[in-house]
């Protein structure tokens, strides 16, 4: 068989989501954003709430997100994504509105505003991206960085002693009344990417059931900031990130019995 | 001899060479071309298409969703 007999459309299995604009984005090449940006556009156009949804997005590599997903989004300042989202979210009660943050945006700048829109138990899906640096700016340091990481800001590794220890920042949104579910996922394998569909896919469905706060983390890599290739960055991340970061389901009330 | 035979099509243009799909793959088709797109980048390519089974896997990984996968059962 030829390939051009296997390349039919009633062929296909796996192609673009309608929902992701056809340019090519400004990422990295590997950067673990595209992927989610990919789920996120999946899931929503699964789900049937295009029209319906509200993007509010950070300050980090994903500020153009407006540029790539085909919703309505609100850009926020840098750390106050969930306050934006609060305000648009309680405004309008039928809209579903999700933010996109990264590690510097929400652990370090934005704590607070995701802490108290967590604890009021806002109607919100979080989509945390935590690569342990700040990527934009030249891979500064962030709160989330491991101890030892090399960073442009910490050249010879992070020290407990001058830069205290990785801010663990789902565990203790997880703790929260507010948050009704909380998990942390990763995106470098096919597995790993189905897995994240799934949680996200059931984050926004409990935004559409009105459950309250839903907060994934996708613990992603930086390939560029880490200063590494794509797939050595991935192999850095298992076997370095997953130890501090273990994956997994922390919190989901529909479980309680 | 296979009982699914699958196709990827690459987006030559909007791959950026991370060569994530290239691990990804189970069946070692797709590999970094030594040709390069209009931006510089090594794209990637079928370099052994009869293996192709189209499990989607390089489409999932891919973070540039330049992966178009196709598949027929034998």
């Amino acid at each position: 068989m030829e390939i051009q007999d296997i390349i039919k459309p009633e062929n296909l299995v796996y192609s673009k989501s309608k929902l992701q604009v056809d340019v090519i984005s400004h990422y990295c090449p590997g950067c673990s954003h595209g992927v989610v940006h990919k789920i996120v556009s999946e899931v929503i156009d699964e789900l049937g709430i295009q029209e319906k949804t509200i993007g509010v997005s950070p300050v980090g590599c994903a500020v153009f997100a407006y540029n790539l997903i085909d919703i309505d989004w609100q850009e926020a300042a840098h750390g106050r994504a969930p306050a934006v989202a609060t305000g648009i979210a309680r405004t309008n009660p039928d809209k579903i509105v999700f933010t996109y943050q990264g590690d510097g945006d929400l652990a370090s700048i934005g704590a607070a505003e995701i802490l108290h829109a967590c604890n009021r138990g806002e109607n919100l899906v979080v989509i945390f991206i935590n690569n342990g640096i700040y990527g934009m700016t030249g891979g500064q340091m962030a709160p989330t960085t491991l101890v030892g990481q090399v960073t442009s800001t910490t050249p010879m590794g992070r020290t407990v002693e001058l830069n205290g220890y990785p801010l663990k920042i789902t565990e203790l949104i997880a703790q929260l009344p507010g948050v009704h579910y909380c998990t942390r996922q990763s995106v470098h394998t096919a597995a790993t990417v189905r897995r994240c569909k799934n949680a996200i896919r059931k984050a926004f469905q409990n935004v559409m059931d009105k459950k309250g706060t839903s907060f994934v983390e996708v613990t992603s890599t930086c390939n560029s900031g880490w200063k590494m290739t794509p797939v050595q960055a991935n192999d850095w991340m298992v076997e370095h990130m997953f130890t501090e970061y273990p994956q997994g389901e922390l919190k989901d009330n529909d479980k309680k019995g | 001899m296979a009982k699914v035979r699958g196709a990827v099509v690459v987006d030559k243009e909007g791959c950026k060479g991370c060569g994530l799909c290239v691990v990804a793959c189970p069946q070692n088709v797709l590999a970094l071309n030594k040709d390069v797109n209009s931006r510089g980048y090594h794209y990637s390519y079928m370099a052994n298409p009869e293996e192709c089974i189209g499990c989607a896997h390089c489409g999932l990984v891919c973070p540039d969703t330049c992966i178009t996968i196709y598949r027929v059962k034998l």
